[in-house]
């Protein structure tokens, strides 16, 4: 037999994030070629241009890792929008030192009764999470009167979110441990081969002994948490609070994990893949914001480079048995 | 019309397949006969699957051709082998669940009025059908879903025989059935026969192969090794031909000694109405098997007893101690030690997609993690030691368990419990589908496990199993243990009559006599 | 044998053993949520001031009619085990494409395509009745060519159906802003009017049945369109679509699809046929949109919120989201129940701003309530499937 050097064969699972990879070069060049033909200049290529892009991409890498956690065990959650937002409206409601922490428990709550509804009363999540959604919803625009809310993001919030550290965003630095928590949980822990275990058959993980219910609740609060990190820091960025602030996120973040392998059935992909998903739309969109393009053309762009980044990666397998 | 019997119907050529770097079918010549039923034999993974896939059309070959009563032929598609005659029963069964036994039996042509489906005509049909197999009982409304599963394998067959089958396949259909069932079952083959149909059957089951085939082809490896004529052969001859070496005993001898202490006590265990007043003992390195006609609660109880089941009542106690699992999770803690090697590994057993490491471990993960991180160091060792002491066969342990054969999978899914180690083992039917080889391996590893102290609890469809393995045997009937046979006392007759809950007196009457022979 | 004692005892009939108990089982989503809808639209009726009049009719199905097509067109896709994320995108597309059609222009419509600078004549509609509906087909061709494309994209893309119809949502979405980016257009003022009143009102502006004074007709004229035309569409689309070999085929595919091609059904004719009919329903409810609100309209968040409100009502309605079992009717049903609890909203003179929040807990109330009877199951295995 000949051997193949095992780093030349590309598995199932890095294929995708090799070619999301090679499209986000391809994008830095034919937006670099239109900066240039148009103004002279090549914004793309400046660091700290493509800092201040991935400053901002950073809320979505946060909220797309908490939901690729919940992908995985082939459940989704809708509720992210609105528990994005009223972490960030309740901590700047309550402001001082309590900001942060009420912002991420919040979260945390929203995500555990999320992981209780589908859990353990095994109502779909995609149904369980639109219901808490709305209640979130509703919640918040009783709280706000409807009104964008007065109070604003505290000083350690706003550091957080806008400031900098050495030339580098420290929402960088937050998307980063963020990051390292979850390729953490899902490569070294028990949690995370449970997580990969009831996202490819639920029935075998428990009749395995693990404990399905438990390990979905967690996922869920995870998911919860980070959307509620993601709220406490774009309130910081944007210093105050706003009605549907959140509902820029969740089909980005949908699109992020799913454009980065991870299978949307559960089961399958890599963090990495969730991260250089997030990068590609967010240099998607700081190009089509260069090129001005009107929304009409975004969303269509959008659309096509979703349906051809799966086309390039293989299709799925054809049902024979 | 009745065909002419004997004459060659469908004829394979040189055929050959490959899957990816497997060749599951190298360079086969077969044929089978109008009016014969035809068994083919095999270990798993000897090429009968591809065979008779290819014959159905649900796989196409990549060399060699095909002629079907004499004309040539070759089947894009399940449906364009049906159009020629050639319907399939398959082990997996076809069936949708959510779809009526009507709609079911009817799917593939439903009887049309106005171009849409006509309900009532297809209501008739399936009654029809129904009928003719001796299934009356089974409404034709109800969803397959709400059928048990040897009510489904019926279903599955009047299906078939609607489609009019000139070739019938039939792969280890009778499986799941009773023995009532498959005493109708033959009648019905009995009639195709005779009306020249064209029969392939396809059975790990010896003696069914001995009562109803007239001619059986071996294949091994992918490769077709001898065609011969009824009686032509011994069993242990045709075994011999399956695995290619000698097998010395089937079944490994059981150590004569008093009964041991109970390491699993069973008290008056019941659970709706399918387990009434289950009271039985495991001891420390017994065998102790679960018999009767299939569905009469043995899986029930192992189900119970792993905490899958809620609102069960009775008293469950291990070493003395009184357990009550509320999940498997409970039911594998380290105080209670129960594992269970469930009868589906597809869907119950394994995470396909999922490498065979990953399988292995994931049920002693707790026992290998240093607070929530898994010790990587400890992880690859139990799953080496897993490996070997099964002797799975594996490529790579990092490769998906899917890519294994049938009897290396249910070694993963037993390897897996083994790495929890277990004092009370409960087992499934594991031997099902599985081939000899590996059965015979799996004999000794029971035994192996006994000898090192472990109670294992193992309910088998297969009585010989029962009798070759178990120190004793408990027969269930409608949800009860009605005998329990032990030493002299276990032989097939007294099996089967206890199954079919008749005394042992009247069992030479003529019903036990049938199915004793089945 | 013929001794009186082994005659056996003739069966007893028992309910649960009969056609109509299987039936009724098998359907239980379906018949909760008739139930419901009937009990709460009647308590909406007793509470309202002027409950029970055609006025109160003829508003909640004018309301009822989009939510109700679009939650059909929803089903269809689940049945077959695959959800439709595009169907509120594809809805506005329809009704912006609507909005340019069906102006009603006595010189007739033109098509013009405007491509950067290029212009592009295309064809020109005629003007009156003729136009008009002319016109509406074109609206209706035009979702069921979207839903089409859907289904294909699905079936020849083999990409999951979540995720290429939230992609293709994005394209309509786009090009309905695309049409329309500020809300916009006109419709015809009569054929507003015919479609969004009382039968009566109906016959009267295309003058049929002696404008609508025909004396057989008077106890019918209560009655509102848009009722007379969801009860006209199952009956004609659903009703047959679901008996014939391909609708079937769309519930075996949902149910197991391995099985079903096992069993030699047509799986990739099924999914497409599953996704285009669910575009035909979606640009039924645009098309309805459109006449209704008198204008085309981009609107993103409407859109969304018409998807998400169709998964609940499918749900509400009886159907698995695993695929397989339900029907069109129960959605309509799950659509007209949640449409008549926001209608609550109004008499109850509850402050707009709760209404999110009630909507929410009733919809996390209905879907909990389905959902204690898992509390119930006994083999915790059945609970995976």
């Amino acid at each position: 037999m000949t051997a193949v050097p095992a780093n030349l064969i590309l598995s199932r699972d890095d294929r995708p994030i090799v070619i999301a990879a090679l499209f986000i070069i391809v994008i830095l060049i034919g937006g670099t070629a239109y900066t240039w033909m148009h103004f002279g200049s090549a914004p793309l290529l400046s660091p700290n241009y493509l800092l201040q892009q991935l400053q901002i991409g950073s809320f979505l890498g946060i909220v797309a890792a908490g939901m690729m956690i919940v992908i995985l065990i082939s459940q989704i959650d809708l509720s992210v929008p609105w528990t994005l937002a009223a972490a960030a409206m309740l901590a700047t409601a309550i402001g001082g030192p309590w900001a942060i922490p009420i912002g991420l428990a919040v979260g945390l709550i929203v995500g555990i009764v999320n992981g209780i509804g589908v859990a353990y009363l095994r109502v779909p999540s995609m149904i369980f999470t639109l219901g808490i959604n709305a209640v979130m919803r509703g919640l918040m625009v009783a709280h706000t009167g409807g009104f964008a809310p007065q109070t604003a993001a505290t000083d350690l919030m706003r550091y957080l979110a806008a400031e900098r550290t050495f030339g580098i965003p420290n929402a960088l630095f937050v998307w980063l441990a963020v990051s390292i928590v979850v390729v953490v949980i899902l490569q070294r822990t028990a949690l995370g081969r449970y997580i990969y275990a009831i996202g490819n058959k639920e029935a075998a993980a428990y009749l395995a002994g693990v404990n399905t219910r438990r390990v979905t609740v967690i996922c869920f609060a995870l998911c919860g948490l980070t959307a509620g990190l993601a709220g406490v820091l774009l309130a910081g960025y944007s210093v105050k609070a706003y009605q549907g602030m959140g509902d820029a996120y969740l089909l980005p973040s949908i699109a992020a994990v799913v454009i980065g392998g991870t299978n949307i059935l559960g089961g399958r992909g890599r963090y990495l893949g969730t991260l250089v998903g997030v990068i590609l739309i967010v240099l998607l969109n700081s190009v089509l914001s260069i090129m001005e393009m009107p929304e009409a053309g975004r969303q269509v762009i959008y659309g096509a480079v979703i349906i051809l980044m799966l086309l390039v990666y293989g299709r799925g397998e054809r049902v024979t048995s | 019309m009745v065909a002419p019997t004997g004459e060659d119907f469908l004829v394979l050529a040189g055929i050959s397949k490959r899957y990816g770097g497997v060749r599951a079918l190298e360079n086969v010549d077969f044929a089978c006969a109008r009016g014969k039923i035809h068994a083919v034999l095999g270990e798993n993974g000897a090429g009968k699957s591809t065979l008779i896939k290819i014959a159905a059309g649900v796989v196409q070959p990549d060399a060699g051709h095909m002629r079907l009563d004499g004309n040539a032929v070759s089947f894009a598609s399940p449906s364009a082998a049906n159009a020629a005659g050639v319907v399939c029963i398959f082990q997996e069964l076809s069936l949708l669940p959510d779809l009526s036994v009507a709609d079911n039996i009817s799917i593939a042509a439903p009887p049309r009025r106005f171009g849409l489906i006509d309900a009532k005509a297809q209501r008739r049909r399936a009654e029809a059908l129904l009928t003719e197999i001796g299934c009356e009982d089974v409404n034709p409304l109800l969803r397959v879903r709400d059928l048990p599963l040897s009510r489904r394998q019926m279903v599955e067959i009047a299906k078939a025989l609607g489609q009019r089958p000139r070739l019938l396949i039939l792969d280890e259909a009778t499986s799941a059935l009773t023995s009532a069932d498959v005493e109708r079952v033959y009648t019905m083959l009995a009639r195709l026969k005779a009306e020249g149909v064209a029969i392939l059957y396809i059975s790990h089951r010896m003696h069914e192969v001995e009562a109803l085939a007239d001619r059986a082809s071996v294949f091994r490896n992918g490769r077709h090794i001898e065609t011969f004529e009824k009686g032509a052969r011994s069993t242990a001859e045709i075994v011999q031909l399956m695995i290619g070496r000698d097998i010395a005993t089937q079944y490994p001898s059981k150590p004569r000694r008093p009964r041991p202490q109970p390491a699993l006590r069973i008290e008056n265990l019941s659970w709706e109405k399918r387990l009434d007043q289950i009271s039985i003992d495991v001891g420390a390195g017994e065998i102790v098997g679960l018999g009767g006609l299939d569905g009469q609660g043995q899986k029930t109880l192992l189900f119970a007893l792993f905490g899958v089941l809620r609102g069960v009542t009775g008293t469950v106690s291990v070493n003395g101690r009184p357990v009550r699992p509320g999940s498997p999770a409970g039911a594998k803690a380290p105080g209670v030690g129960i594992a269970l090697v469930p009868e589906d590994r597809k869907t119950e057993g394994l995470m396909l997609p999922m490498s065979i490491a990953d399988n292995l471990a994931i049920a002693s993960l707790d026992a290998l993690s240093n607070g929530p991180f898994v010790n990587r160091v400890k992880e690859r060792r139990a799953v080496e030691g897993g490996i070997s002491r099964l002797q799975i066969k594996v490529g790579d342990k990092n490769d998906a368990v899917s890519t294994l054969s049938g009897g290396n999978q249910q070694k993963v899914v037993i390897a897996k419990w083994l790495m929890t180690q277990p004092r009370i083992v409960l087992l499934n039917d594991p031997t099902r589908g599985i081939d000899v080889g590996t059965k015979q391996e799996l004999y000794r590893l029971m035994r192996e496990l006994a000898d090192q102290g472990a109670a294992i609890l193992f309910y088998s469809t297969d009585y010989d199993e029962l009798i070759g393995c178990c120190d004793r045997v408990a027969i269930m009937y409608d949800g009860r243990i009605v005998r329990e046979l032990e030493g002299a006392e276990l032989t097939e007759t007294n099996i089967v009559a206890s199954s079919l809950n008749i005394d042992a007196a009247s069992s030479a009457a003529a019903p036990a006599r049938v199915a004793a022979h089945v | 044998m013929s001794s009186a004692a082994e005659v056996p005892a003739p069966a007893r009939f028992r309910f649960e053993d009969s056609s109509l108990a299987i039936k009724l089982r098998q359907n239980v989503g379906l018949v909760t949520a008739i139930a419901l809808f009937c009990v709460i639209y009647l308590l909406y009726h007793v509470a309202h001031p002027k409950g029970f009049s055609s006025a109160v009719l003829v508003q909640n199905g004018d309301e009822i009619f989009t939510l109700a097509m679009v939650a059909m067109a929803q089903t269809v896709p689940v049945l077959a085990a695959g959800l439709d994320l595009s169907v509120g995108a594809l809805m506005t597309m329809v009704g912006c494409f609507a909005s340019y059609l069906l102006s009603g222009a006595p010189e007739g419509t033109p098509i013009n395509l405007d491509l950067g600078g290029l212009h592009l004549v295309l064809a020109t509609l005629p003007g009156g009745t003729t136009g008009l509906i002319v016109g509406m087909i074109l609206c209706l061709v035009i979702g069921t060519l979207a839903g089409l494309l859907n289904g294909c994209v699905v079936v020849f893309g083999r990409i999951q159906p979540i995720i290429a119809t939230l992609a293709t949502g994005a394209i309509y979405i786009g090009i309905a802003l695309f049409l329309r980016p500020q809300p916009g257009g006109k419709i015809d003022d009569d054929l507003n009017w015919a479609m969004t009143n009382s039968l009566g009102d109906f016959a009267s502006t295309v003058h049929i049945f002696n404008d609508g004074a025909a004396p057989w007709f008077a106890p019918l004229a209560w009655i509102p369109v848009p009722f007379v035309l969801i009860i006209l569409i199952a009956a004609l689309v659903w009703v047959p679509f679901r008996r014939s070999v391909t609708g079937r085929a769309v519930y075996a595919v949902g149910s197991a699809e391995g099985a079903a091609y096992m069993s030699g059904l047509p799986i990739e004719r099924a999914k497409i046929a599953a996704f285009t009919l669910g575009g035909f329903f979606a640009g039924c409810g645009g098309l309805f949109l459109a006449i209704q609100t008198s204008s085309g309209n981009a609107d993103l968040p409407q859109a969304g919120a018409y998807t998400l409100n169709s998964i609940a009502s499918v749900v509400i309605g009886g159907t698995s989201l695993l695929g397989g079992s339900g029907g069109a009717i129960g959605s309509i049903f799950g659509a007209m129940i949640l449409r008549v609890i926001s209608f609550f909203f109004r008499i109850f003179d509850i402050a707009p701003l709760l209404q999110p929040l009630f909507e929410g807990i009733i919809l996390l109330a209905a879907v909990s309530i389905g959902a204690l009877r898992m509390l119930r199951v006994r083999n915790t295995l059945e609970l995976f499937r």
